[in-house]
């Protein structure tokens, strides 16, 4: 089976300083894989070159089409959506403005609608609130709003940028059991990058680890979560 | 009192030009956070265009019409050309860049129509409005264009899709980009609008102020008063902002000793520095944090 | 969330500019000034008034650039400045008989409080908004010149006839040439104090002030008072210039100080050099002759022209002369080598 997503050399940099040192990773179409890393390992701006918001060279191949020298908004019409650290809500619109807009590049009106819906029962908060102004939601249901809105590209790949950052421990676990169900039913293909590595290897199914901008070590998620290194710097025991 | 509902009246109809050159401020303003000093010139240009078209026969709502297009298509051109390349240039540069606009602009439309006055005609006649003596019916005209356009504006930012687009843009950009929306042409599409509404004022205010190329001067600073008063980061503080200020000046005109017309300016820029002293997100504006 | 969500990470207002780049080295500060002094010898009259207007709108310049270039702080307004100074010089020359020369510190004192008054409310401001409250100050002086209360010392409308002064000691010179290295001696006097200025305590401030203000407040720097200092100073120095040209051109009049002189004090900035202050006298030459060139052509050019080369340089040169001024001695150097 080819990779949906191929990356090879990546290398990447914020103006003169080198952040990542010739990446390469794969991932399988379905497959719900995580990036474990320390602080300032890469992690983010691996997702970030993703989606062309750093400069980066190398080579990155989305179903055997290249994405270098697209521009943001054209790979995410490709059908890749990245939920940012920081979750990037539209503060000042209201909660279904702001699933509008993860969908404003469909043309097919009464899917939205009713993807609208879907995402109301996946999230049954974000109906109570539609109305709202997004800047009033709790950050757990800030992030729920940023996945649900992410969703609503349809994305054929999902990134996601610690979604467990800052919230409560039961809110993560709702989460993720939210996130392995989008993967499960609606076939959709997830990169996590997570510092909560314990969660985050229970969910996934594929798992790699990056220290200093490079992939130090890849295998199944139960692999390495017996890893005893992994089990040492990440896990805690 | 008849004297000061007449004073009140006369505001809210230049108040109308004000929330128009405001709200084309503030588009601009909230796309790419620069003030565009040129866009009284802009304003202007568009006003000779129209006058040029209907010297040639054109009727006068089509030449309206066309107008509209042709500044629309301008602003985006200008926009394209000449402030895209400078989107990540300092501050500096960019103000430097409107100036230069700002001269252009200006010295084309004298060098093309010369720098006499010329009259501006009105569809709406200058009779009385409905009998009243208060205010005329291309005064009442204004006020309704104005009101009408607001309206338009209005449903197109609520209930569009290029609307909900560009309001996404103008908030976050990034977070812009990563539901798939070009950022870079929603900031053309707002120069061309705004390019647009200057050009309603513009020809809005020709007939009473005459048509000549430093007719827009102070038009624009009372716009920026406006803008900065109702908050820069909002289209409908603009539009409070320039009923306000038009209410305020004519007032003040009126009834504040030794202002006079002579006065009337400083007034608007008293006004312009009060208010982003004590209170620099304006009226409506969301209050801006720094970060270092 | 929602308050960091809503940051704004603005561009910086003005491009850093090291210390050691915003002066010229001694060489070609000496070549500079012989230039300045044996020149104006062999020119007829009418070009050393032209040559003296240059140094006194390089001096107006020069002091834009301390506020801007130094602490980076913006101003659309110097003709504001520079029309109190030259109606400060005015009136005590014409109403109470003071001698030229001695007006000239007045008008910068003047200036200098009258500025560091405005810095008070201009501190909370900052970018775009200061741009736009001292734009409002330079279209509002004209205007208040013209106010009745004031009439019978500014002269309203009409304005005020300046005595051309003579040279003193029966020097066989004529006035325009007296002027001239009057104004040069003055000029060359505030280049020096400015340069000395930035180099000083005060000067690492205000650029500190520039780089990061935040950061610098939490260094230690008074950053309120350095900021209002900076604005005083620039209008300081831009009254002595307007005292100067008051004396020169022999006349004051309210339109002669709108915006426009303040618009073209800022793009002699742009265009000479943000920071670099020996780029002013190349700004100053900038906005005298070009206007005159290109009305020269045709009435009315000169608007489209200055914003033409504006824009060519804001692309081609971003930095103005400081930047042509680096390139050549880059190639200079090479040239040695080779």
């Amino acid at each position: 089976m080819t990779a949906m997503l191929n990356i090879k050399d990546l290398r990447a940099y914020y103006g003169q300083v080198q952040a990542l040192h010739g990446l390469e990773f794969g991932l399988n179409e379905g497959s719900l894989t995580t990036l474990l890393g320390a602080n300032g390992a890469g992690k983010t701006t691996t997702l970030r070159a993703i989606c062309n918001m750093v400069r980066s060279t190398g080579s990155i191949e989305f179903d055997g089409a290249s994405l270098n020298g697209r521009s943001t908004e054209n790979i995410v019409r490709l059908g890749i959506a990245h939920v940012p650290q920081g979750r990037g809500t539209f503060t000042t619109m209201t909660v279904e403005e702001n699933l509008q807009l993860g969908a404003i590049t469909r043309k097919d009106k009464a899917g939205v609608v009713s993807d609208i819906e879907r995402m109301y029962d996946h999230f049954p908060v974000l109906k109570e609130r539609h109305t709202q102004q997004a800047g009033t939601l709790s950050g757990g249901e800030q992030q729920m709003l940023a996945v649900a809105r992410a969703l609503m590209l349809r994305p054929r790949l999902m990134l996601l940028d610690e979604p467990s950052f800052g919230l409560a421990p039961l809110i993560v676990r709702d989460l993720f059991k939210i996130l392995g169900k989008i993967n499960r039913e609606d076939k959709v293909t997830i990169l996590v990058v997570e510092q909560n590595a314990q969660l985050a290897l229970e969910l996934a199914d594929k798992a790699y680890v990056i220290e200093t901008g490079r992939i130090v070590m890849s295998g199944s998620a139960a692999e390495i979560a017996n890893n005893e290194d992994v089990r040492k710097s990440y896990l805690g025991y | 009192m008849e004297l000061f509902i007449n004073q009140v009246l006369a505001g809210v109809a230049t108040g109308a030009i004000y929330a128009c050159m405001a709200l084309a401020v503030v588009m601009i303003y909230q796309a790419i956070d620069h003030l565009n000093f040129a866009q009284g010139e802009m304003a202007m240009f568009s006003t000779f265009i129209a006058w040029q078209l209907m010297q040639w026969g054109v009727p006068y709502w089509w030449a309206f019409l066309l107008t509209l297009v042709f500044s629309f298509a301008g602003g985006i051109a200008i926009e394209r050309a000449l402030f895209k390349p400078l989107a990540k240039a300092p501050v500096l540069t960019n103000v430097a860049g409107f100036i230069a606009l700002f001269a252009i602009v200006n010295s084309v439309a004298g060098l093309t129509w010369d720098f006499t006055i010329k009259q501006f005609p009105t569809p709406f006649g200058s009779s009385p409005f409905l009998g009243s003596q208060l205010i005329s019916t291309h005064q009442a005209g204004m006020i309704g264009v104005t009101v009408g356009l607001l309206i338009l504006l209005y449903l197109f930012f609520q209930f569009t899709r290029i609307g909900l687009a560009m309001r996404a843009a103008a908030s976050l950009p990034e977070s812009a980009r990563l539901v798939g929306i070009n950022t870079s042409w929603m900031i053309a599409l707002g120069w061309g609008m705004a390019s647009a509404i200057g050009a309603i004022a513009g020809i809005l205010i020709a007939p009473v102020v005459f048509l000549e190329p430093n007719m827009m001067g102070g038009v624009l600073i009372y716009g920026f008063a406006a803008a900065v008063l109702g908050g820069l980061t909002s289209p409908l503080g603009a539009v409070v902002g320039g009923f306000l200020v038009g209410v305020f000046e004519n007032l003040a005109g009126t009834y504040i000793p030794g202002v006079g017309n002579e006065l009337k300016l400083p007034i608007a820029l008293a006004l312009i520095i009060t208010v982003l002293v004590l209170k620099p997100a304006g009226l409506f504006g969301r209050p801006i944090v720094k970060r270092v | 969330m929602s308050a960091v969500d809503e940051v704004a990470s603005d561009a910086p207002a003005v491009e850093a500019v090291p210390k050691k780049a915003m002066t010229l080295g001694l060489g070609a500060s000496l070549v500079m000034l012989a230039l300045l002094i044996i020149g104006p010898m062999f020119v007829k009259n009418f070009i050393v008034f032209q040559l003296t207007m240059l140094l006194i709108y390089a001096l107006a310049v020069l002091a834009l650039n301390i506020l801007t270039g130094g602490s980076g702080q913006f101003s659309l307004g110097q003709s504001a400045f520079y029309a109190v100074g030259a109606y400060t010089s005015a009136i005590l020359m014409e109403h109470f008989g003071v001698n030229y020369a001695l007006t000239l510190p007045v008008a910068g004192i003047i200036c200098f409080g009258f500025g560091f008054l405005f810095g008070q409310p201009a501190l909370r401001l900052s970018g775009i908004y200061l741009a736009l409250a001292t734009f409002a100050l330079a279209v509002a002086m004209p205007q208040l010149l013209k106010l009745g209360v004031f009439e019978h010392w500014t002269g309203g409308v009409q304005g005020l006839v300046v005595t051309k002064p003579d040279a003193p000691f029966g020097l066989p010179i004529s006035q325009d040439r007296w002027l001239y290295y009057f104004t040069l001696t003055v000029a060359i006097g505030i280049y020096i104090a400015s340069v000395n200025l930035l180099k000083s305590r005060s000067g690492r401030a205000f650029m500190a002030i520039r780089d990061n203000e935040i950061a610098a407040s939490a260094m230690g720097v008074d950053v309120a008072l350095y900021k209002t200092l900076a604005f005083g100073v620039s209008a300081g120095i831009t009254g002595v210039a307007g005292g100067l040209g008051a004396i020169a051109v022999q006349f004051v009049a309210p339109d002669g100080y709108t915006i426009t002189l303040a618009i073209s004090l800022f793009l002699g900035m742009v265009v000479g050099g943000v920071g670099w202050l020996p780029g002013s006298i190349v700004g100053s030459a900038f906005i005298i002759f070009v206007p005159n060139i290109a009305e020269g052509i045709s009435k009315g050019l000169s608007g489209a022209v200055f914003g033409v080369l504006l824009f060519l340089v804001i692309f081609l040169v971003p930095h103005g002369a400081r930047q042509v001024a680096m390139v050549a001695q880059h190639m200079l150097g090479k040239l040695r080598k080779g």
